[in-house]
């Protein structure tokens, strides 16, 4: 094929009706103020992890309710859980208590709780 | 036989699988100890501190003073059930001894006695013994009434709400309102056909018709020692199971036993050791002021018990510490709930590599760590570095700019290994500053700094060390006559006993006492150790607890934790201050300059 000195980006469609949703709605049934995110990211900005690292509520948050999961474990892992973007948010979504969530739907090996 | 007749055998029958269950619970529980708490038995199980746990169990689990003190009418319930039928066993036995004229009589003969005893024969004391059990056997039956009023209608007893129970708690108490009245009838039965009763039984038997009498008195008989059997079996299974066990934890705790991150026996017994008095219920702030009535301490400890832990019990709590606070039993519910939080470490797994490592500064005296929450009022921080300046210590602003959190957040929401790995993060860069002093401004991480860190100095909340700054006159501060209200953030007061020290310092200005006091105080409703609480009812919570603070309209509401700060302003009813922005506000004069922290300072810790 001929160099044309650009290629073609992967196809970055999300078929919504292919991903699992359910988790989301599990999320969401413990943390009902999820629903409520405008995706303004006032929490990043103010983000502990955030001023060390790539991360990014905003982020996990959208990628969680799309389902798309890969490499999601890792990247909540990030989070200090220091509750700061909580008191930022000015829609009050109790984000923390989503990321606590999100662990614990994703790594349930991993987070094993006492029984 | 002598003294003996089948209807004994229910009560023989269940007092045997009664000690036997009891028994190997304990051995379960105390195989299951962990590592530390045994070595803190074999240290202490030899010493004075055996004797002091004896004289507290009389306190405690026979005379229940605690429960007296919060509640008299509640505490003599309490009382006359347990000292009273406890007397009742030991004199009854004495009674049962010197009438045998052996030791080493059948052990029913005390329980049943009056039927037994009726032929009359003299022995010692007999007429003092037998007014004795007439009068303790009075004294449980005034308590078994107030039990049943409780039951009916508890705001009568001065208690909001009661507990509800679980089957064998309803068997076990079905059988324990039979047990004394039914006693009273077959010994009153007696008397009135023999005439050997006491004071309290002969006048109830003259009042039974000599006609029923004699059909009357075996069935009585039977009932009573049926109803001692089937409160034998069901105890182990039902509340009462906290009567033999509070006698191991109070003998455990005088030992020294720590609660522990990891469940362990120690665990088990504290859950057994609940006497579901729902003090608890009233004392929590999710009860009176967000209306939710199925998370408290004394539900969590009765679903942990039995094994049906939900996920919201365990996690909507705000770890406020009220309720073990006015636990009469002295349960560690807090921590407790924390070891059903903790989940299991993964062992070679490090978290938060991705954090940059931050130089120490060499050759301060105080290390300043503001902690994430502070960052998001900073207010608190420019006025620590006002004080700072003014007072000329030479520190070093360590989280200014790239901060980690303590990790204490992460604890309390379970992540142990998590927040041990921030542990080890920051740690490394206190320890090699080598400084002499770390101050924090916020109670959190305070109590993280106190309990998780191995640190080569000595750590301070920062109203500690303002007030050592005032005392040793290095700040001081102009005269205010503006009238404040202090508010103990959990953390700070029940979490780490910091009382006086604030007040001290707002004893420069008009201090006002509200009704929440020191370990009394309310949480703010803005705990990070609630994860599920809904946005509205912490609001709830917030509202409630600022109305009751600003009831004597203080010109300010001063407390000393960020987040309380925090969740305050934002109820719009008075002016709220960190205890470190009403100093710098009225700081006098700049006293002399860069000093060396003296060593009284440090001896504060
Ligand atoms: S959680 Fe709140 S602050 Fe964060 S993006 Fe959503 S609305 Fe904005
Ligand atoms: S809780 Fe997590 S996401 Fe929120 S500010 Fe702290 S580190 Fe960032
Ligand atoms: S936890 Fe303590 S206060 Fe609550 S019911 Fe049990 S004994 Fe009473
Ligand atoms: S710690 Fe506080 S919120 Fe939790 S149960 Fe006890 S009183 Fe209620
Ligand atoms: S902010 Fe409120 S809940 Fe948190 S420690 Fe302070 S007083 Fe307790």
């Amino acid at each position: 094929m001929k160099d044309l000195g650009f290629s073609i980006s992967q196809s970055r469609t999300i078929d919504l009706d292919k991903s699992d949703l359910s988790a989301y709605r599990r999320v969401v049934e413990k943390v009902p103020s999820a629903k409520l995110c405008l995706m303004c990211g006032a929490c990043t900005a103010t983000c502990t992890a955030r001023n060390h690292t790539d991360f990014n509520f905003r982020k996990v948050h959208l990628l969680f309710r799309r389902g798309q999961f890969e490499g999601l474990a890792e990247e909540l892992d990030k989070c200090m859980l220091c509750g700061k973007c909580r008191l930022v948010c000015n829609r009050g979504v109790n984000t923390r208590a989503i990321i606590y969530n999100m662990r614990i739907i994703l790594e349930n090996l991993n987070y094993k709780s006492i029984k | 036989m002598m003294n003996y007749h089948p209807f004994v055998i229910p009560f023989t029958v269940g007092a045997l699988f009664l000690f036997g269950v009891v028994f190997y619970k304990f051995y379960a529980w105390i195989a299951a100890l962990d590592r530390k708490q045994k070595f803190m038995v074999k240290q202490n199980i030899f010493s004075f501190k055996t004797i002091r746990a004896i004289g507290e169990i009389f306190r405690e689990a026979l005379v229940h003073r605690n429960i007296y003190r919060k509640n008299p009418v509640l505490g003599y319930m309490h009382m006359s059930l347990a000292f009273g039928w406890f007397l009742l066993i030991v004199v009854g036995k004495i009674k049962a001894s010197l009438y045998a004229g052996t030791f080493f009589e059948p052990p029913w003969l005390g329980i049943f006695f009056n039927f037994f005893a009726v032929d009359g024969h003299a022995f010692s004391h007999s007429e003092m013994l037998t007014f004795t059990m007439d009068f303790l056997l009075l004294i449980i039956l005034s308590g078994l009434a107030l039990a049943i009023i409780k039951r009916v209608k508890s705001s009568l007893l001065g208690m909001r709400k009661t507990t509800k129970h679980s089957r064998f708690d309803r068997i076990a108490l079905s059988s324990l309102w039979f047990i004394f009245p039914l006693r009273l009838m077959a010994e009153s039965t007696t008397a009135s056909l023999h005439g050997n009763g006491g004071f309290l039984t002969n006048s109830v038997g003259h009042l039974i018709p000599s006609t029923i009498a004699p059909y009357a008195e075996l069935p009585l008989w039977w009932a009573y020692s049926i109803s001692l059997f089937v409160f034998f079996v069901a105890l182990p299974y039902s509340r009462y199971m906290h009567i033999p066990t509070e006698v191991v934890l109070i003998f455990l705790r005088n030992w020294g036993a720590d609660t522990g991150e990891q469940l362990s026996g120690y665990t088990d017994i504290q859950l057994n050791s609940c006497s579901r008095c729902g003090i608890c219920i009233d004392a929590c702030q999710l009860n009176f002021a967000a209306g939710i009535s199925n998370v408290q301490s004394v539900y969590f400890v009765r679903d942990a018990r039995y094994k049906t832990l939900s996920d919201e019990v365990v996690n909507n709590c705000l770890m406020c510490g009220r309720c073990s606070n006015e636990c009469p039993v002295g349960l560690e519910l807090t921590l407790v709930r924390q070891q059903f939080r903790n989940k299991q470490e993964i062992p070679g797994k490090f978290y938060y590599e991705y954090t940059e490592p931050v130089e120490s500064k060499a050759g301060v005296d105080v290390i300043y760590y503001a902690g994430c929450m502070t960052h998001l009022t900073p207010s608190i921080i420019i006025s620590m570095k006002k004080i700072f300046e003014a007072a000329g210590v030479n520190y070093w602003f360590m989280d200014e700019d790239k901060g980690v959190c303590c990790g204490r957040p992460l604890r309390q929401q379970g992540f142990i290994q998590q927040s041990k790995n921030l542990v080890i993060k920051n740690s490394r860069i206190i320890n090699s500053a080598r400084a002499k002093l770390l101050v924090t401004s916020c109670p959190i991480c305070y109590k993280s700094f106190r309990e998780e860190y191995n640190l080569n100095l000595p750590v301070m909340h920062h109203t500690e060390y303002i007030e050592g700054l005032l005392a040793d006159g290095r700040i001081t501060l102009n005269a205010s006559n503006v009238t404040v209200v202090y508010h103990d953030p959990c953390e700070l007061g029940r979490g780490a006993n910091i009382y006086e020290q604030p007040r001290n310092i707002l004893r420069n200005f008009s201090l006002i006492e509200s009704n929440y006091e020191k370990e009394n105080s309310l949480c703010c409703g803005g705990s990070l150790s609630d994860a599920i609480l809904d946005l509205r009812l912490q609001l709830k919570i917030r509202d409630h607890a600022l109305g009751e603070l600003t009831k004597d309209k203080p010109d300010v509401l001063v407390t000393a934790c960020p987040l309380c700060k925090k969740s305050f302003v934002h109820g719009n009813k008075a002016r709220v201050m960190d205890i470190a922005e009403i100093v710098a506000g009225n700081l006098k004069v700049i006293a002399s300059k860069k000093r060396p922290v003296r060593k009284e300072e440090l001896q504060l810790v």
